[in-house]
Protein backbone atom coordinates (compact mmCIF):
# COMPACT_ATOMS: atom_id res chain seq x y z
CA UNK A 1 0.00 0.00 0.00
CA UNK A 2 2.97 2.74 0.80
CA UNK A 3 4.35 1.84 -2.68
CA UNK A 4 1.17 3.60 -4.16
CA UNK A 5 1.49 6.46 -2.43
CA UNK A 6 4.00 8.14 -4.41
CA UNK A 7 1.82 7.69 -7.48
CA UNK A 8 -1.46 9.25 -6.04
CA UNK A 9 1.02 12.26 -5.23
CA UNK A 10 1.67 12.48 -8.52
CA UNK A 11 -1.53 12.04 -9.76
CA UNK A 12 -3.20 14.78 -7.20
CA UNK A 13 -0.06 16.83 -7.76
CA UNK A 14 -0.79 16.58 -11.79
CA UNK A 15 -4.50 17.43 -11.09
CA UNK A 16 -3.57 19.74 -9.46
CA UNK A 17 -1.81 21.85 -11.73
CA UNK A 18 -4.14 20.72 -14.42
CA UNK A 19 -7.34 22.50 -12.36
CA UNK A 20 -5.48 25.54 -11.62
CA UNK A 21 -4.50 26.20 -15.61
CA UNK A 22 -7.78 25.04 -16.61
CA UNK A 23 -9.59 28.31 -15.38
CA UNK A 24 -7.37 30.73 -17.81
CA UNK A 25 -8.25 30.92 -21.10
CA UNK A 26 -6.70 31.08 -24.13
CA UNK A 27 -4.03 28.72 -26.39
CA UNK A 28 -1.53 28.25 -24.39
CA UNK A 29 -3.24 26.16 -21.31
CA UNK A 30 -5.64 24.20 -23.70
CA UNK A 31 -2.39 22.59 -25.35
CA UNK A 32 -0.40 22.78 -21.95
CA UNK A 33 -3.29 20.51 -19.87
CA UNK A 34 -3.70 17.73 -22.58
CA UNK A 35 0.50 17.62 -22.73
CA UNK A 36 0.64 17.38 -18.87
CA UNK A 37 -2.07 15.12 -18.61
CA UNK A 38 -0.45 12.52 -21.16
CA UNK A 39 3.14 13.07 -19.33
CA UNK A 40 1.11 12.25 -16.26
CA UNK A 41 -0.15 8.84 -17.18
CA UNK A 42 3.46 8.03 -18.76
CA UNK A 43 5.07 8.72 -15.26
CA UNK A 44 2.15 6.90 -13.89
CA UNK A 45 2.97 4.18 -15.91
CA UNK A 46 6.51 4.04 -15.32
CA UNK A 47 6.41 4.45 -11.56
CA UNK A 48 3.60 2.08 -11.28
CA UNK A 49 5.88 -0.54 -13.06
CA UNK A 50 8.83 -0.30 -10.86
CA UNK A 51 7.34 0.06 -7.66
CA UNK A 52 5.02 -2.80 -7.73
CA UNK A 53 7.60 -4.93 -9.87
CA UNK A 54 5.21 -5.74 -12.68
CA UNK A 55 6.98 -8.33 -15.00
CA UNK A 56 7.50 -7.09 -18.64
CA UNK A 57 5.73 -9.62 -20.31
CA UNK A 58 2.34 -8.58 -19.00
CA UNK A 59 3.09 -4.66 -19.19
CA UNK A 60 6.30 -3.05 -19.88
CA UNK A 61 7.45 0.27 -18.76
CA UNK A 62 7.68 3.26 -21.17
CA UNK A 63 11.57 3.54 -21.13
CA UNK A 64 11.66 -0.44 -21.87
CA UNK A 65 9.60 0.03 -24.97
CA UNK A 66 11.53 3.02 -25.91
CA UNK A 67 14.70 1.46 -25.91
CA UNK A 68 13.37 -1.83 -27.75
CA UNK A 69 12.39 0.65 -30.37
CA UNK A 70 15.14 2.88 -30.58
CA UNK A 71 17.17 -0.81 -30.50
CA UNK A 72 15.27 -2.15 -33.10
CA UNK A 73 15.00 1.03 -35.95
CA UNK A 74 15.90 -0.87 -39.10
CA UNK A 75 13.71 -3.69 -38.36
CA UNK A 76 10.55 -1.57 -37.60
CA UNK A 77 11.22 0.58 -40.42
CA UNK A 78 11.40 -2.68 -42.57
CA UNK A 79 8.30 -3.81 -41.13
CA UNK A 80 6.55 -0.34 -41.38
CA UNK A 81 7.09 -0.50 -45.49
CA UNK A 82 5.93 -3.87 -45.64
CA UNK A 83 2.69 -3.13 -43.91
CA UNK A 84 2.14 0.48 -44.22
CA UNK A 85 3.57 1.99 -47.52
CA UNK A 86 2.91 -1.08 -49.77
CA UNK A 87 -0.10 -2.69 -48.06
CA UNK A 88 -2.09 -0.43 -46.28
CA UNK A 89 -1.16 3.17 -48.49
CA UNK A 90 -1.39 1.08 -52.23
CA UNK A 91 -4.58 -0.57 -50.85
CA UNK A 92 -6.13 2.51 -49.56
CA UNK A 93 -5.25 4.00 -53.11
CA UNK A 94 -6.79 1.48 -55.15
CA UNK A 95 -9.98 1.50 -52.88
CA UNK A 96 -10.28 5.17 -53.07
CA UNK A 97 -10.18 5.63 -56.62
CA UNK A 98 -12.31 2.43 -57.17
CA UNK A 99 -14.76 4.23 -55.06
CA UNK A 100 -14.69 7.39 -56.48
CA UNK A 101 -14.94 5.96 -60.37
CA UNK A 102 -17.89 3.84 -59.03
CA UNK A 103 -19.91 6.58 -57.47
CA UNK A 104 -19.38 9.15 -60.54
CA UNK A 105 -20.40 6.26 -62.92
CA UNK A 106 -23.50 5.70 -61.10
CA UNK A 107 -24.54 8.91 -60.64
CA UNK A 108 -26.70 9.41 -63.85
CA UNK A 109 -28.53 6.08 -62.67
CA UNK A 110 -30.91 7.13 -59.55
CA UNK A 111 -31.66 3.36 -59.79
CA UNK A 112 -28.40 2.26 -59.62
CA UNK A 113 -27.73 4.70 -56.62
CA UNK A 114 -31.10 3.41 -54.93
CA UNK A 115 -30.14 -0.03 -54.96
CA UNK A 116 -26.65 0.27 -54.36
CA UNK A 117 -26.76 3.00 -51.20
CA UNK A 118 -28.48 0.62 -48.66
CA UNK A 119 -26.22 -2.50 -49.66
CA UNK A 120 -23.38 0.24 -49.28
CA UNK A 121 -24.40 1.27 -45.85
CA UNK A 122 -25.01 -2.59 -44.87
CA UNK A 123 -21.44 -3.44 -45.90
CA UNK A 124 -19.63 -0.23 -44.25
CA UNK A 125 -21.36 -1.58 -40.77
CA UNK A 126 -20.12 -5.63 -41.50
CA UNK A 127 -17.34 -7.62 -39.88
CA UNK A 128 -15.67 -6.83 -43.47
CA UNK A 129 -12.30 -7.92 -41.42
CA UNK A 130 -13.38 -11.61 -41.72
CA UNK A 131 -12.65 -11.44 -45.75
CA UNK A 132 -9.03 -11.24 -44.62
CA UNK A 133 -8.01 -15.44 -44.23
CA UNK A 134 -9.91 -15.81 -48.21
CA UNK A 135 -8.12 -12.59 -49.84
CA UNK A 136 -4.77 -14.27 -48.15
CA UNK A 137 -5.51 -17.58 -49.47
CA UNK A 138 -6.08 -15.66 -53.47
CA UNK A 139 -3.90 -13.22 -53.12
CA UNK A 140 -0.49 -15.61 -51.95
CA UNK A 141 1.56 -14.31 -48.74
CA UNK A 142 2.66 -11.11 -49.48
CA UNK A 143 1.75 -7.30 -49.37
CA UNK A 144 -0.60 -8.18 -52.35
CA UNK A 145 -3.17 -10.09 -50.60
CA UNK A 146 -2.74 -7.11 -47.48
CA UNK A 147 -3.96 -4.26 -50.05
CA UNK A 148 -6.79 -6.31 -50.91
CA UNK A 149 -8.39 -6.78 -47.84
CA UNK A 150 -8.18 -2.84 -47.49
CA UNK A 151 -9.42 -2.25 -50.92
CA UNK A 152 -12.81 -3.92 -49.80
CA UNK A 153 -12.72 -2.58 -46.24
CA UNK A 154 -12.47 1.08 -47.51
CA UNK A 155 -14.20 0.99 -50.72
CA UNK A 156 -17.67 1.05 -48.94
CA UNK A 157 -17.52 4.02 -47.05
CA UNK A 158 -15.92 6.60 -49.33
CA UNK A 159 -18.41 5.10 -52.03
CA UNK A 160 -21.37 5.75 -49.10
CA UNK A 161 -19.55 9.51 -48.65
CA UNK A 162 -19.22 10.24 -52.51
CA UNK A 163 -22.49 9.63 -53.85
CA UNK A 164 -23.49 11.46 -51.16
CA UNK A 165 -21.52 14.01 -51.99
CA UNK A 166 -22.13 14.40 -55.41
CA UNK A 167 -25.60 15.09 -53.78
CA UNK A 168 -24.76 18.02 -52.14
CA UNK A 169 -25.02 20.89 -54.84
CA UNK A 170 -28.18 23.00 -54.05
CA UNK A 171 -30.79 23.61 -56.82
CA UNK A 172 -29.86 27.59 -57.12
CA UNK A 173 -26.30 26.32 -57.94
CA UNK A 174 -27.51 23.29 -60.22
CA UNK A 175 -29.78 26.07 -61.87
CA UNK A 176 -27.29 28.58 -62.26
CA UNK A 177 -24.38 26.43 -64.33
CA UNK A 178 -27.60 25.19 -66.08
CA UNK A 179 -28.28 28.70 -67.65
CA UNK A 180 -24.97 29.05 -68.23
CA UNK A 181 -25.58 26.11 -71.03
CA UNK A 182 -22.54 23.95 -69.32
CA UNK A 183 -22.78 20.54 -70.35
CA UNK A 184 -22.85 17.39 -67.88
CA UNK A 185 -19.40 17.12 -68.01
CA UNK A 186 -18.57 20.33 -66.79
CA UNK A 187 -20.93 21.36 -64.55
CA UNK A 188 -19.64 17.92 -62.99
CA UNK A 189 -15.95 18.95 -63.11
CA UNK A 190 -16.54 22.64 -62.35
CA UNK A 191 -19.40 22.43 -59.85
CA UNK A 192 -20.46 19.53 -58.66
CA UNK A 193 -17.07 17.22 -57.70
CA UNK A 194 -15.74 20.50 -55.76
CA UNK A 195 -18.61 20.42 -54.22
CA UNK A 196 -18.46 16.71 -53.48
CA UNK A 197 -14.90 17.39 -51.74
CA UNK A 198 -15.64 17.65 -48.09
CA UNK A 199 -17.74 14.33 -48.07
CA UNK A 200 -15.09 12.74 -49.93
CA UNK A 201 -12.66 13.84 -47.32
CA UNK A 202 -14.75 12.44 -44.82
CA UNK A 203 -15.04 9.32 -45.74
CA UNK A 204 -10.58 9.16 -46.71
CA UNK A 205 -10.47 10.29 -42.90
CA UNK A 206 -12.22 7.53 -41.49
CA UNK A 207 -10.91 5.09 -43.98
CA UNK A 208 -7.12 5.82 -42.91
CA UNK A 209 -7.11 3.67 -39.51
CA UNK A 210 -9.82 0.83 -41.42
CA UNK A 211 -6.79 0.60 -43.80
CA UNK A 212 -3.97 -0.29 -41.19
CA UNK A 213 -6.58 -2.15 -39.45
CA UNK A 214 -7.21 -4.40 -42.47
CA UNK A 215 -3.24 -4.15 -43.37
CA UNK A 216 -2.33 -5.54 -40.46
CA UNK A 217 -5.28 -7.75 -39.39
CA UNK A 218 -4.43 -9.71 -42.58
CA UNK A 219 -1.15 -10.70 -41.97
CA UNK A 220 -2.73 -12.81 -38.84
CA UNK A 221 -3.35 -15.00 -41.77
CA UNK A 222 -0.38 -15.44 -43.49
CA UNK A 223 2.76 -13.31 -44.09
CA UNK A 224 6.00 -13.28 -45.05
CA UNK A 225 8.50 -13.08 -42.49
CA UNK A 226 8.72 -9.03 -42.14
CA UNK A 227 5.56 -6.77 -41.85
CA UNK A 228 4.08 -5.43 -38.07
CA UNK A 229 1.02 -8.17 -37.88
CA UNK A 230 3.45 -10.80 -38.35
CA UNK A 231 6.26 -8.98 -35.97
CA UNK A 232 3.64 -8.95 -33.12
CA UNK A 233 2.07 -12.37 -33.27
CA UNK A 234 5.70 -13.20 -33.45
CA UNK A 235 7.11 -11.33 -30.73
CA UNK A 236 4.16 -11.97 -28.75
CA UNK A 237 4.74 -16.20 -28.99
CA UNK A 238 8.60 -14.90 -27.86
CA UNK A 239 7.17 -13.13 -25.05
CA UNK A 240 8.77 -10.03 -26.58
CA UNK A 241 6.38 -7.68 -25.07
CA UNK A 242 8.70 -4.52 -25.28
CA UNK A 243 9.15 -4.74 -29.35
CA UNK A 244 5.32 -5.87 -29.35
CA UNK A 245 4.82 -2.36 -27.90
CA UNK A 246 7.60 -0.76 -30.28
CA UNK A 247 5.41 -1.97 -32.85
CA UNK A 248 2.55 -0.60 -31.15
CA UNK A 249 4.05 2.74 -31.20
CA UNK A 250 4.81 2.63 -34.61
CA UNK A 251 1.37 1.88 -35.68
CA UNK A 252 0.03 4.51 -33.26
CA UNK A 253 2.15 7.27 -35.26
CA UNK A 254 1.74 6.02 -38.41
CA UNK A 255 -2.10 6.19 -38.01
CA UNK A 256 -1.92 9.57 -36.39
CA UNK A 257 0.30 11.02 -39.29
CA UNK A 258 -1.95 9.47 -42.18
CA UNK A 259 -4.69 11.04 -40.77
CA UNK A 260 -2.74 14.28 -40.63
CA UNK A 261 -1.85 14.18 -44.01
CA UNK A 262 -4.96 13.52 -45.21
CA UNK A 263 -6.38 16.34 -43.34
CA UNK A 264 -3.72 18.85 -44.00
CA UNK A 265 -4.61 17.76 -47.98
CA UNK A 266 -8.50 18.57 -47.26
CA UNK A 267 -7.37 21.62 -45.18
CA UNK A 268 -5.80 22.77 -48.69
CA UNK A 269 -8.18 21.59 -51.20
CA UNK A 270 -11.51 22.66 -49.59
CA UNK A 271 -10.14 25.79 -48.23
CA UNK A 272 -13.50 27.14 -49.35
CA UNK A 273 -15.75 25.22 -46.71
CA UNK A 274 -17.18 26.89 -43.50
CA UNK A 275 -15.55 24.59 -41.09
CA UNK A 276 -11.66 25.30 -42.80
CA UNK A 277 -12.36 28.84 -42.71
CA UNK A 278 -9.94 30.75 -39.73
CA UNK B 1 -41.80 -0.95 -52.42
CA UNK B 2 -39.80 2.32 -54.27
CA UNK B 3 -36.27 0.80 -52.71
CA UNK B 4 -37.26 -2.56 -52.77
CA UNK B 5 -37.08 -3.09 -56.42
CA UNK B 6 -33.40 -1.28 -56.90
CA UNK B 7 -32.04 -2.90 -54.21
CA UNK B 8 -33.08 -6.85 -55.22
CA UNK B 9 -32.11 -5.79 -58.92
CA UNK B 10 -28.44 -5.21 -57.46
CA UNK B 11 -28.50 -8.42 -55.10
CA UNK B 12 -29.52 -10.41 -58.37
CA UNK B 13 -26.96 -8.44 -60.32
CA UNK B 14 -24.48 -9.51 -57.36
CA UNK B 15 -25.65 -12.93 -56.92
CA UNK B 16 -24.87 -13.44 -60.82
CA UNK B 17 -21.41 -11.99 -60.38
CA UNK B 18 -20.71 -14.27 -57.94
CA UNK B 19 -21.52 -17.32 -59.69
CA UNK B 20 -19.41 -16.15 -63.10
CA UNK B 21 -17.04 -15.76 -60.52
CA UNK B 22 -17.43 -19.31 -58.47
CA UNK B 23 -16.99 -20.66 -62.32
CA UNK B 24 -14.01 -18.66 -63.65
CA UNK B 25 -12.24 -19.27 -59.87
CA UNK B 26 -12.83 -22.98 -60.01
CA UNK B 27 -12.75 -24.07 -63.39
CA UNK B 28 -8.76 -24.78 -63.00
CA UNK B 29 -9.02 -26.71 -60.60
CA UNK B 30 -11.87 -28.85 -62.39
CA UNK B 31 -9.78 -28.90 -65.48
CA UNK B 32 -7.19 -30.31 -63.68
CA UNK B 33 -8.89 -33.27 -62.02
CA UNK B 34 -10.54 -34.23 -65.50
CA UNK B 35 -7.14 -34.29 -67.45
CA UNK B 36 -5.65 -36.82 -64.70
CA UNK B 37 -8.97 -38.56 -64.97
CA UNK B 38 -7.56 -38.52 -68.84
CA UNK B 39 -11.32 -36.95 -69.65
CA UNK B 40 -12.42 -33.42 -71.23
CA UNK B 41 -14.99 -31.77 -69.98
CA UNK B 42 -17.99 -29.86 -72.15
CA UNK B 43 -18.76 -26.97 -70.37
CA UNK B 44 -21.65 -27.71 -68.88
CA UNK B 45 -20.42 -30.43 -67.06
CA UNK B 46 -16.94 -28.18 -65.95
CA UNK B 47 -19.58 -25.86 -64.72
CA UNK B 48 -21.88 -28.44 -63.11
CA UNK B 49 -17.77 -29.58 -61.71
CA UNK B 50 -17.02 -26.15 -60.45
CA UNK B 51 -20.31 -26.18 -57.87
CA UNK B 52 -20.13 -29.18 -56.49
CA UNK B 53 -16.06 -28.85 -55.26
CA UNK B 54 -15.31 -29.92 -52.13
CA UNK B 55 -13.16 -27.27 -51.29
CA UNK B 56 -13.91 -24.70 -53.82
CA UNK B 57 -11.77 -21.30 -54.17
CA UNK B 58 -14.73 -19.52 -54.29
CA UNK B 59 -17.63 -21.56 -53.07
CA UNK B 60 -20.97 -21.14 -54.79
CA UNK B 61 -23.89 -19.16 -53.32
CA UNK B 62 -25.62 -22.19 -52.47
CA UNK B 63 -22.90 -23.81 -51.28
CA UNK B 64 -22.66 -20.67 -48.79
CA UNK B 65 -26.28 -21.17 -48.31
CA UNK B 66 -26.35 -25.06 -47.54
CA UNK B 67 -23.14 -24.28 -45.49
CA UNK B 68 -25.14 -21.76 -43.46
CA UNK B 69 -28.01 -23.43 -42.88
CA UNK B 70 -26.36 -26.61 -42.31
CA UNK B 71 -24.69 -24.75 -39.52
CA UNK B 72 -27.87 -23.41 -37.74
CA UNK B 73 -30.24 -25.90 -38.66
CA UNK B 74 -27.93 -29.44 -39.82
CA UNK B 75 -26.72 -29.46 -35.79
CA UNK B 76 -27.91 -29.72 -31.85
CA UNK B 77 -27.37 -26.28 -30.58
CA UNK B 78 -24.69 -27.70 -28.11
CA UNK B 79 -22.44 -29.19 -31.11
CA UNK B 80 -18.88 -27.35 -31.50
CA UNK B 81 -20.03 -27.39 -35.12
CA UNK B 82 -22.98 -25.68 -34.73
CA UNK B 83 -22.80 -21.60 -36.40
CA UNK B 84 -25.37 -20.82 -33.26
CA UNK B 85 -23.29 -21.91 -30.53
CA UNK B 86 -20.53 -19.99 -31.89
CA UNK B 87 -22.54 -16.70 -32.49
CA UNK B 88 -23.62 -17.29 -28.64
CA UNK B 89 -19.99 -17.36 -27.96
CA UNK B 90 -19.22 -14.31 -30.33
CA UNK B 91 -22.39 -12.51 -29.16
CA UNK B 92 -22.27 -13.15 -25.61
CA UNK B 93 -18.34 -11.32 -25.51
CA UNK B 94 -19.51 -8.56 -27.91
CA UNK B 95 -22.56 -7.56 -25.58
CA UNK B 96 -21.10 -7.32 -22.05
CA UNK B 97 -18.07 -5.47 -23.60
CA UNK B 98 -20.17 -3.29 -25.77
CA UNK B 99 -22.39 -2.69 -22.23
CA UNK B 100 -18.91 -2.01 -20.28
CA UNK B 101 -17.77 0.09 -23.22
CA UNK B 102 -21.16 2.46 -24.02
CA UNK B 103 -21.95 3.04 -20.10
CA UNK B 104 -17.72 4.02 -19.57
CA UNK B 105 -18.50 6.41 -22.43
CA UNK B 106 -21.19 8.03 -21.52
CA UNK B 107 -19.98 8.52 -17.83
CA UNK B 108 -16.62 9.69 -19.03
CA UNK B 109 -18.99 12.35 -21.46
CA UNK B 110 -20.78 13.51 -18.69
CA UNK B 111 -17.67 13.81 -16.61
CA UNK B 112 -16.01 16.07 -19.53
CA UNK B 113 -19.10 18.06 -20.27
CA UNK B 114 -19.40 19.33 -16.76
CA UNK B 115 -15.71 19.71 -16.02
CA UNK B 116 -13.05 21.84 -18.10
CA UNK B 117 -10.28 20.46 -16.31
CA UNK B 118 -11.63 16.63 -17.98
CA UNK B 119 -12.37 18.45 -21.11
CA UNK B 120 -9.00 19.57 -21.73
CA UNK B 121 -7.24 16.39 -20.54
CA UNK B 122 -9.02 13.86 -21.95
CA UNK B 123 -10.97 15.18 -25.21
CA UNK B 124 -7.65 15.53 -27.49
CA UNK B 125 -6.41 12.34 -26.50
CA UNK B 126 -9.69 10.50 -26.73
CA UNK B 127 -9.59 12.25 -30.71
CA UNK B 128 -6.37 11.13 -31.39
CA UNK B 129 -6.86 7.49 -30.21
CA UNK B 130 -9.28 7.00 -32.88
CA UNK B 131 -6.81 7.24 -35.61
CA UNK B 132 -4.86 4.75 -34.07
CA UNK B 133 -5.31 0.89 -35.31
CA UNK B 134 -6.24 -0.01 -31.96
CA UNK B 135 -7.54 -3.01 -33.48
CA UNK B 136 -4.48 -4.45 -34.81
CA UNK B 137 -3.19 -5.46 -31.26
CA UNK B 138 -6.46 -7.10 -29.96
CA UNK B 139 -4.81 -10.35 -30.14
CA UNK B 140 -1.83 -8.83 -28.25
CA UNK B 141 -4.34 -8.30 -25.43
CA UNK B 142 -5.79 -11.44 -25.42
CA UNK B 143 -2.00 -13.49 -24.83
CA UNK B 144 -1.23 -10.93 -22.17
CA UNK B 145 -4.50 -11.60 -20.45
CA UNK B 146 -3.81 -15.37 -20.51
CA UNK B 147 -0.44 -14.99 -19.29
CA UNK B 148 -1.60 -13.31 -16.32
CA UNK B 149 -4.49 -16.54 -16.21
CA UNK B 150 -7.41 -15.00 -17.80
CA UNK B 151 -9.13 -16.78 -20.82
CA UNK B 152 -12.90 -16.91 -21.85
CA UNK B 153 -15.04 -14.04 -22.08
CA UNK B 154 -13.36 -11.25 -19.94
CA UNK B 155 -10.06 -11.01 -22.79
CA UNK B 156 -12.59 -10.36 -25.87
CA UNK B 157 -15.19 -8.06 -24.06
CA UNK B 158 -12.11 -5.76 -22.86
CA UNK B 159 -11.31 -5.36 -26.30
CA UNK B 160 -15.19 -5.08 -27.56
CA UNK B 161 -15.54 -2.77 -24.19
CA UNK B 162 -11.88 -0.70 -25.69
CA UNK B 163 -13.58 -0.30 -29.16
CA UNK B 164 -17.06 0.73 -28.76
CA UNK B 165 -16.03 3.30 -25.80
CA UNK B 166 -14.68 5.86 -28.06
CA UNK B 167 -17.42 6.36 -30.45
CA UNK B 168 -19.82 6.42 -27.23
CA UNK B 169 -17.65 9.30 -25.88
CA UNK B 170 -17.25 11.32 -28.87
CA UNK B 171 -21.44 10.78 -29.89
CA UNK B 172 -22.03 11.56 -26.13
CA UNK B 173 -19.94 14.46 -25.45
CA UNK B 174 -21.13 16.46 -28.81
CA UNK B 175 -24.83 15.26 -27.70
CA UNK B 176 -24.61 16.69 -24.67
CA UNK B 177 -23.45 20.01 -25.94
CA UNK B 178 -26.37 20.25 -28.64
CA UNK B 179 -28.00 22.57 -26.38
CA UNK B 180 -27.53 26.21 -27.16
CA UNK B 181 -26.93 28.94 -24.68
CA UNK B 182 -30.32 30.05 -25.63
CA UNK B 183 -31.78 27.06 -23.90
CA UNK B 184 -29.24 27.09 -20.90
CA UNK B 185 -30.12 30.25 -20.36
CA UNK B 186 -33.66 29.18 -20.21
CA UNK B 187 -32.94 26.45 -17.39
CA UNK B 188 -30.75 29.18 -15.79
CA UNK B 189 -33.80 31.58 -15.69
CA UNK B 190 -36.45 29.17 -14.59
CA UNK B 191 -33.44 28.77 -11.48
CA UNK B 192 -32.60 24.63 -12.12
CA UNK B 193 -29.76 23.57 -10.91
CA UNK B 194 -27.03 21.69 -13.00
CA UNK B 195 -28.85 18.32 -11.95
CA UNK B 196 -32.42 19.95 -13.24
CA UNK B 197 -30.77 20.91 -16.04
CA UNK B 198 -28.64 17.95 -17.16
CA UNK B 199 -31.94 15.57 -17.01
CA UNK B 200 -34.77 17.91 -18.38
CA UNK B 201 -32.57 19.67 -21.33
CA UNK B 202 -28.87 17.82 -21.85
CA UNK B 203 -29.79 14.27 -21.59
CA UNK B 204 -32.85 14.50 -23.94
CA UNK B 205 -31.18 16.59 -26.57
CA UNK B 206 -28.24 13.98 -26.43
CA UNK B 207 -30.36 10.94 -27.38
CA UNK B 208 -30.26 10.95 -31.25
CA UNK B 209 -26.36 10.96 -31.17
CA UNK B 210 -26.45 8.60 -28.21
CA UNK B 211 -28.44 5.86 -30.57
CA UNK B 212 -25.92 7.33 -33.54
CA UNK B 213 -22.69 6.18 -31.73
CA UNK B 214 -24.31 2.94 -30.15
CA UNK B 215 -24.92 2.12 -33.34
CA UNK B 216 -21.33 2.65 -34.37
CA UNK B 217 -19.97 0.84 -31.41
CA UNK B 218 -21.89 -2.25 -31.09
CA UNK B 219 -20.55 -2.90 -35.12
CA UNK B 220 -17.17 -1.85 -34.19
CA UNK B 221 -17.41 -4.19 -30.76
CA UNK B 222 -19.04 -6.99 -32.45
CA UNK B 223 -15.65 -6.73 -34.72
CA UNK B 224 -13.49 -6.56 -31.95
CA UNK B 225 -14.29 -9.54 -30.54
CA UNK B 226 -13.89 -11.84 -33.80
CA UNK B 227 -10.47 -10.44 -34.36
CA UNK B 228 -9.74 -10.96 -30.69
CA UNK B 229 -10.97 -14.70 -31.32
CA UNK B 230 -8.36 -14.92 -34.12
CA UNK B 231 -5.18 -16.04 -32.28
CA UNK B 232 -4.41 -19.27 -31.89
CA UNK B 233 -5.67 -21.65 -29.25
CA UNK B 234 -9.28 -19.77 -29.50
CA UNK B 235 -11.75 -23.14 -29.93
CA UNK B 236 -15.36 -21.24 -29.86
CA UNK B 237 -16.88 -17.99 -31.90
CA UNK B 238 -17.43 -16.92 -35.15
CA UNK B 239 -13.58 -15.62 -35.26
CA UNK B 240 -11.83 -18.91 -34.57
CA UNK B 241 -14.33 -21.05 -37.21
CA UNK B 242 -12.96 -18.07 -39.34
CA UNK B 243 -9.25 -19.26 -38.49
CA UNK B 244 -9.52 -23.15 -38.19
CA UNK B 245 -11.64 -22.70 -41.67
CA UNK B 246 -8.34 -21.01 -42.84
CA UNK B 247 -5.90 -23.15 -41.73
CA UNK B 248 -7.77 -26.49 -43.26
CA UNK B 249 -8.53 -24.73 -46.40
CA UNK B 250 -12.36 -25.46 -45.56
CA UNK B 251 -13.57 -22.27 -47.75
CA UNK B 252 -17.33 -23.05 -47.28
CA UNK B 253 -16.91 -22.76 -43.01
CA UNK B 254 -14.96 -19.49 -43.76
CA UNK B 255 -17.88 -18.03 -45.57
CA UNK B 256 -20.52 -19.38 -43.87
CA UNK B 257 -19.25 -18.28 -40.86
CA UNK B 258 -18.45 -14.69 -42.41
CA UNK B 259 -22.19 -14.50 -43.22
CA UNK B 260 -23.19 -15.44 -39.73
CA UNK B 261 -21.19 -12.96 -38.81
CA UNK B 262 -22.72 -10.23 -41.22
CA UNK B 263 -26.25 -11.37 -40.09
CA UNK B 264 -25.29 -10.64 -36.13
CA UNK B 265 -24.37 -7.36 -37.19
CA UNK B 266 -27.24 -6.51 -39.21
CA UNK B 267 -29.75 -7.93 -35.95
CA UNK B 268 -27.90 -5.95 -33.52
CA UNK B 269 -27.86 -2.83 -35.57
CA UNK B 270 -31.51 -3.43 -36.47
CA UNK B 271 -32.58 -3.90 -32.46
CA UNK B 272 -30.72 -0.62 -31.52
CA UNK B 273 -32.59 1.25 -34.22
CA UNK B 274 -36.00 0.11 -32.93
CA UNK B 275 -35.15 0.83 -29.60
CA UNK B 276 -33.97 4.22 -31.14
CA UNK B 277 -36.84 4.54 -32.83
CA UNK B 278 -39.13 3.54 -29.79
CA UNK B 279 -37.63 5.99 -27.63
CA UNK B 280 -37.38 8.97 -29.94
CA UNK B 281 -40.93 8.47 -30.75
CA UNK B 282 -41.92 8.17 -26.90
CA UNK B 283 -39.71 12.09 -26.61
CA UNK B 284 -41.39 13.48 -29.26
CA UNK B 285 -38.39 13.66 -31.27
CA UNK B 286 -39.01 10.93 -34.32
CA UNK B 287 -38.78 12.72 -37.49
Amino acid sequence: MTAALPLIAVWLGAFGLNTWLARYRGPIPSALVPLIFGATILILWEMACRSFAIPAVILPAPSQIWTAFGANLPLLWGDFVQTILKGALSGWLIGAAAAVATAIAIDRSPFLQRGLLPIGNFVAALPIVGIAPILVMWFGFDWQSKAAVVVVMVFFPILVNMVAGLKATDALARDQIATWGASYTQALLKLRLPAAMPFLFNGLKITTTLALIGAIVAEFFGSPTRGMGFRISTAVGQLNMPLVWAEILVAALAGTAFYGIVALIERRVTFWHPSQRQ
Amino acid sequence: MKHALPVLTVLCAIILGWYVAAVALNAPWARDQAARAGTSLTMPALIRATMTQERPVLPAPHQVAKGVWDGVAGQKITSKRSLVWHAGVTLSATLAGFAIGSLAGILLAVGIVHSRVMDLSVMPWAIASQTVPILAIAPMVIVVFASAGVTGLVPKAMIAAWLSFFPVLVGMVKGLRTPDRMQMDLMHSWNASRAQAFWRLRLPSAMPYLFASLKVAVAAALVGTIVGELPAGATAGLGARLLSGSYYGQTIQIWAALFAAAALAAVLVMVISGIERVTLKRMGLAR
